[in-house]
């Protein structure tokens, strides 16, 4: 076969193909829900994650029983088909007081981690955009504050503003917003300097909308990995705090509490702790795997 | 340095005084007076609030507890009769401490090791194996461990005493319990950061001029890979100091932790305070020592600022 001149033809350059983009252009988001999706383990993560926010929703719908009602005719009975996880000591039904606890701790957990984001995004926004005297204000009292340990600071207030759902999420807000706004600052001070930043204030934008519309968006990645890394470490401290009888108090249940009124009564009835244990190890471990897997999806530059 | 040193130890020191004054305020807006469980007639509370200075308004109590504290006199306890804070803590702080210093002997050179292991073995069996136990570790809180190793060695199996401080078979399963989530994280970190310093260019050096891989990895891989993990050493005492609230209840240690949670359900003021302030001032301390460490093997952080 001979190749001749003729077979080729000169088709030059097509000025609009060229330019145009041929794949669908996709946002930060969508680009980072692709590589979430790619990752296994994270997945698995948010599945069971959901699974349990779910159960906490339905768990307790499911049986006739309610988590505080006392039922001193059946106390002390080991798991069967009437009471699913058994009953305590009050004849109270387990399975409802586990689900009910579910809904408690997961509530403490993402109230709390979004209660001190939220405080931390405002502080440390404002202290890394104006920067200055405010800056250095700020700063100084985040430093001597941060290094008073947090678990300690904690205990305080919950003894002075007592137990219940309400003061730990506010005992846990109040300690944790610290370091939140120290990571928020750093992130703001990093992209002031940017030029997106400088042709937004050429372009007339105020500070308000940088801080809203630029700074923020752009540093809501590092926030949300963050954010999710909060929820188990307030799961944690919640169910801490209950096991040492600061936390949420019987009739109120929640996995901590749970886990602690199951160690009293170890020697006879192991599961009682083991359940709960076994729900809140559970879902510390979905969260921390979901939030490794968010921060390796949010941020490429972090992968290893 | 000395510069350095001088500014580390001057924020500690603001620290523990605002601790100190945010305790005393604290302790003082808590419902209840220390004697409000005992039954006794008002004459004998308004003589024994008289007795302990509670009767005195507050700037005049807080400068007199002040004045003390500088001189590390933290008063009587209210609760138990005729017994110092400054005794009751020196009477339960070696159980704590050894436990802590256990512990933290534990994790540390167990999750060094794990952490290397992982790092040379990347994305092998032995990474995912350390990386499991790793995640394990962080998930899974301590009074859970506590109670299940309790539960299964000292109950079940019978191979270890259940509870109290006495031998070292005693203290096999607090260390374990108390241990095992620190020494997660270190792994953790001692893996990430091995791997990030594999790539550096002075391992290529390393390499290039004819080490051997046992070297390079000793010499430079570790001895560099080592020096966030100091960073995190103050935080990690502070997570096992809290750790040993509880696992010293599950084990029934007489310890601190143990005396500390007693004392905020018996409304104890002297001793909350005391403790906290103790707590406080000891992890401080430690933070400063490690920033000082870190500031001595990092001449980065020292220059710097």
């Amino acid at each position: 076969m001979e190749i001749s001149r003729e077979k080729f033809k000169h088709v030059g350059i097509n000025e609009e193909k060229s330019q145009s983009i041929v794949r669908p252009s996709m946002t930060y988001w969508q680009d980072a829900w692709r590589r979430l999706k790619k990752n296994k383990i994270a997945m698995l993560g948010l599945i069971v994650i959901i699974v349990m926010t779910i159960m906490s929703i339905i768990g307790p719908m499911m049986v006739p029983y309610n988590h505080s009602d006392n039922d001193l005719s059946n106390t002390d009975q080991s798991p069967n088909s009437e009471h699913w996880f058994g009953t305590d000591d009050l004849g109270r039904d387990l399975w409802a007081r586990v689900w009910m606890g579910a809904r408690v701790s997961l509530f403490i957990g993402l109230m709390a981690a979004l209660l001190d984001t939220l405080i931390g995004i405002l502080v440390g926004g404002v202290s890394g955009f104006y920067g200055g005297k405010i800056d250095m204000l700020i700063m100084r009292f985040i430093d001597v504050m941060i290094a008073i340990p947090s678990m300690i600071f904690i205990i305080l207030i919950m003894v002075i503003v007592g137990s219940g759902v309400v003061p730990i999420i506010i005992s846990f807000a109040i300690t944790g917003w610290l370091s939140m706004a120290r990571l928020v600052r750093g992130q703001i001070l990093q992209l002031k300097e940017q030029e997106f930043v400088l042709a937004a204030r050429t372009l007339g934008a105020n500070s308000s909308r940088l801080i809203l519309r630029h700074l923020i968006p752009n540093t809501l990645g590092v926030i949300i990995v963050s954010l999710t890394m909060r929820i188990p470490s307030a799961i944690f401290t919640e169910a801490f705090l209950s096991f040492i009888g600061l936390g949420v108090k019987p009739p109120m249940s929640s996995w901590g509490q749970l886990a602690s009124s199951g160690a009293a009564v170890l020697r006879v009835f192991p599961y009682r702790l083991f359940i709960p244990a076994f729900f809140i190890s559970i879902t510390m471990l979905s969260l921390n795997l979901f939030g490794d897997g968010l921060r390796d999806a949010l941020d490429p530059r972090l992968r290893k | 340095m000395f510069r350095y040193i001088l500014k580390r130890f001057f924020v500690s020191l603001i620290t523990i005084w605002i601790l100190a004054t945010l305790t005393f305020f604290l302790v003082r807006i808590l419902p209840g007076d220390p004697f409000t469980s005992e039954k006794i007639t008002p004459e004998i509370k308004a003589n024994m609030m008289k007795y302990y200075g509670l009767d005195k308004p507050l700037p005049v109590q807080y400068a007199t507890y002040m004045g003390n504290l500088v001189k590390g006199d933290m008063g009587y306890s209210l609760r138990y009769k005729n017994r110092e804070v400054n005794n009751i803590i020196a009477d339960a702080f070696p159980a704590s401490a050894e436990l802590g210093i256990r512990s933290l002997a534990f994790s540390v050179t167990v999750g060094l090791i794990l952490g290397i292991i992982a790092a040379l073995n990347h994305n092998k069996g032995w990474d995912y194996a350390s990386m499991v136990i790793a995640v394990i570790g962080v998930s899974v809180p301590s009074f859970v461990i506590g109670a299940l190793v309790q539960y299964l060695f000292g109950i079940h199996w019978k191979l270890l005493p259940v509870a109290q401080w006495k031998s070292f078979a005693h203290t096999i399963m607090p260390t374990f319990s108390l241990g095992l989530g620190t020494l997660a994280l270190i792994a953790r970190l001692m893996r990430t950061s091995m791997l990030e310093v594999v790539g550096q260019d002075y391992i290529k050096t390393a390499k290039a001029k004819g080490l051997s891989p046992a070297q390079v990895t000793i010499k430079h891989q570790i001895r560099n890979a080592i020096l966030p993990v100091v960073t995190v050493l103050g935080p990690l005492v502070a997570a096992l100091l809290t750790g040993t609230f509880v696992v010293e209840q599950i084990f029934a240690i007489p310890g601190l932790g143990r005396h500390y949670v007693l004392s905020i359900q018996n409304l104890d003021y002297t001793m909350v305070m005391g403790l906290t302030i103790f707590f406080g001032a000891f992890l401080v301390f430690m933070n400063f020592i490690v920033d000082i460490a870190y500031g001595l093997v990092d001449p980065r952080i020292r220059v710097g600022k």
